[in-house]
């Protein structure tokens, strides 16, 4: 590097289109780093001024406010009709994401986005997976590990009782309509630099009118999972990690 | 020239939507409104619009709450069942203040029902439907005409005020077919949708965030204000009704859509047997007419006629603040047993001989 290029170059900083606000996250959560790498994919790409974010119920709601973009909120679980609706009233031209929970996606709104997909659309949807349902205080989700204590199972997840953890990646990527889907985390630097990368390929799949694309987080939840930030990391790679393996699960050049 | 056409109630409403400069549709199968839903599915696309199939009545309305978001004229469809899936979108579609137009081709209920014609859905269009005590404008047609120019003037009115429209029809208006003139009407200018999502390149750069809720936006109290005083202004502004021969009248019909079109019939009967009989035909049920009503208490009595069971009657007694006798008829006045029948005008003036 010359010396005059010396300090010209971001080696660190709060993304453009992240807004300057407190966290309304409990600490050690990963909505807020998730959220951060969101805007930095956005910005990099260069498709702010085209992107339109739709967010759910649950913490997801609250990233709505942090992003300098167009944003709307939705009924629980309904976020993917809500993305067909503005994708279609500006003919396909703008590039819509969702942001959704575990109980938003994978409970309430799950034949919401299987039927998105199955229709075609060509929009990016980013699940955050923590395993709980953070906001109403940790009950069960579709997602919460087997043995898991939650509100809602004290004496943790029994398979007989409560079924098993559902696997969105993988299960979404077998639709036909899916033209990306990948799992990550961002518990370490390079898995955040993986899910960088993750989250561009799925952008650009729904820029090139591939098709439907998916991106899971495996997110911590200190404050619902009731453990320290660095508990809740431990968790994110000890448990999480072998039940939810990171990785690409589909990604295709062409569908039709 | 004047352009007239022989159509459906139900196409109408596709007519309508057309005139209107609605280019964006949402909606799943269900009977009796399938001609409405599939006269989008085969104009729409011709015409460089959207039609989307959704899965589902709660898919369609959170379809139409995006497009609507989007800044688009979008609408969706659907019969009384489908209308009971759509409350939570419509209740989120109250609180965005997202202006679109729902169209609901009342079929028999409660439950599955039965999927031809009734007026049984008047409560829960008027009062609500969803959860937190928003209104909708309800606009209740009682001809093909109507269906064709209400669609018209319902997206207007959801453009004025940032809310949701309502058509109520029913399966008799939808299901028959009159000659309509197609005809563009004129309504007053509209504000600009300088709140809608397009994109920031789109609007110098700006962004902005919709939401279907208080807690990020404003506190709840300002809320509960900015709603209420729309509804307000919406109640003092926008009720419409007709009066079809009420001057001289001592007894008065109370009757919507189709139970309207048949009161009128029997209006005309009895003033051949020389009664005075009236009709008064709420045409907005949300704002309802209450002082027209109200008005005409002094001396009269009133009968409701209502394809269902007592529903209407409700706002007729209210209106009537007890100054007046108020008198039912309804689906059991129907002349067939089973799913099918109507009332008649003969059964109307039966009642009304026996009443008077
Ligand atoms: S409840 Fe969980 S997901 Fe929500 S802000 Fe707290 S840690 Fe994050």
């Amino acid at each position: 590097m010359k010396e005059e290029e010396r300090g010209k170059i971001k080696v660190y900083g709060r993304p453009r289109l992240k807004k300057a606000l407190p966290l309304m996250y409990c600490p050690g959560c990963h909505y807020g780093i998730i959220t951060s790498l969101i805007a930095e994919v956005i910005e990099e790409m260069g498709i702010e001024g085209d992107t339109i974010g739709v967010s759910s119920v649950g913490c997801t709601f609250i990233t709505t406010q942090y992003f300098d973009l167009d944003f709307i909120d939705s009924a629980h679980g309904r976020s993917p009709a809500v993305a067909t609706g503005i994708k279609h009233a500006h003919f396909g031209k703008p590039i819509v994401f969702t942001i959704q929970g575990d109980g938003d996606l994978a409970a309430i709104g799950m034949g919401c986005i299987i039927n998105a997909i199955n229709r075609f659309e060509k929009i990016t949807t980013i699940f955050l997976n923590n395993a709980n349902y953070g906001t109403t205080g940790g009950q069960l989700a579709p997602t919460t590990l087997l043995g898991q204590k939650t509100t809602t199972t004290p004496d943790g997840r029994d398979p007989k009782t409560a079924g098993f953890p559902i696997h969105i990646a993988e299960f979404l990527s077998n639709l036909k309509g899916v033209a990306y889907s990948a799992r990550c985390a961002v518990n370490t630097p390079a898995n955040y630099n993986r899910a960088k990368k993750a989250l561009k390929n799925a952008f650009q799949k729904q820029i090139d009118g591939v098709g439907y694309s998916i991106v899971e987080f495996l997110s911590a939840c200190p404050g619902s999972w009731k453990l320290t930030a660095s508990e809740a990391m431990k968790r994110i790679a000890e448990d999480m990690i072998p039940e939810y393996p990171l990785g690409e699960f589909k990604n295709v050049e062409r569908i039709i | 020239m004047i352009k007239r056409i022989l159509t459906t109630g139900n196409e109408a409403i596709g007519h309508g939507a057309i005139y209107a400069g609605c280019r964006h549709f949402f909606g799943y199968p269900i009977t009796p409104q399938n001609q409405c839903t599939e006269f989008f599915a085969r104009e729409f696309p011709k015409m460089g619009g959207v039609f989307v199939q959704s899965e589902s009545e709660t898919a369609s309305i959170n379809m139409v709450y995006g497009a609507a978001a989007a800044g688009v004229r979008a609408m969706t469809s659907t019969a009384s069942v489908g209308f009971s899936l759509m409350q939570e979108g419509i209740s989120h579609i109250a609180m965005a203040e997202l202006p679109c137009v729902v169209v609901n081709v009342q079929r028999g209920g409660p439950g599955m029902g039965t999927t031809q014609t009734a007026q049984m859905d008047y409560l829960q269009v008027t009062k609500g439907g969803g959860h937190g005590g928003y209104r909708n404008i309800v606009l209740a047609p009682a001809s093909v005409q109507e269906c064709f120019d209400f669609i018209q003037l319902a997206f207007y009115l959801a453009d004025k005020y940032r809310n949701l429209v309502l058509a109520l029809s029913d399966g008799i208006i939808a299901e028959m077919a009159e000659s309509i003139e197609l005809r563009t009407l004129e309504f007053d200018p509209l504000p600009e949708k300088d709140w809608a999502l397009k994109g920031k390149a789109h609007k110098g750069g700006r962004r902005d965030f919709i939401s279907c809720s208080n807690l990020l936006t404003r506190p709840t109290r300002d809320g509960l204000k900015v709603l209420g005083d729309k509804f307000h202004e919406i109640e003092a502004n926008e009720v419409r009704y007709e009066n079809y021969m009420t001057e001289d009248a001592n007894f008065i019909l109370v009757a919507y859509g189709s139970s309207a079109r048949i009161s009128k019939e029997a209006v005309d009967i009895a003033r051949s047997e020389g009664f005075k009989v009236g009709l008064i035909r709420p045409i907005t049920l949300w704002p309802f007419p209450y002082k027209p009503i109200r008005d005409l208490t002094h001396g009269k009595k009133f009968l409701v006629v209502e394809d269902g069971l007592e529903q209407m009657i409700e706002d007729v007694r209210c209106a009537t603040e007890g100054k007046s006798e108020v008198y039912f008829l309804g689906g059991t006045a129907r002349h067939l047993p089973g799913p099918g029948g109507m009332i008649f005008p003969d059964r109307v003036i039966e009642e009304v001989k026996k009443l008077i």
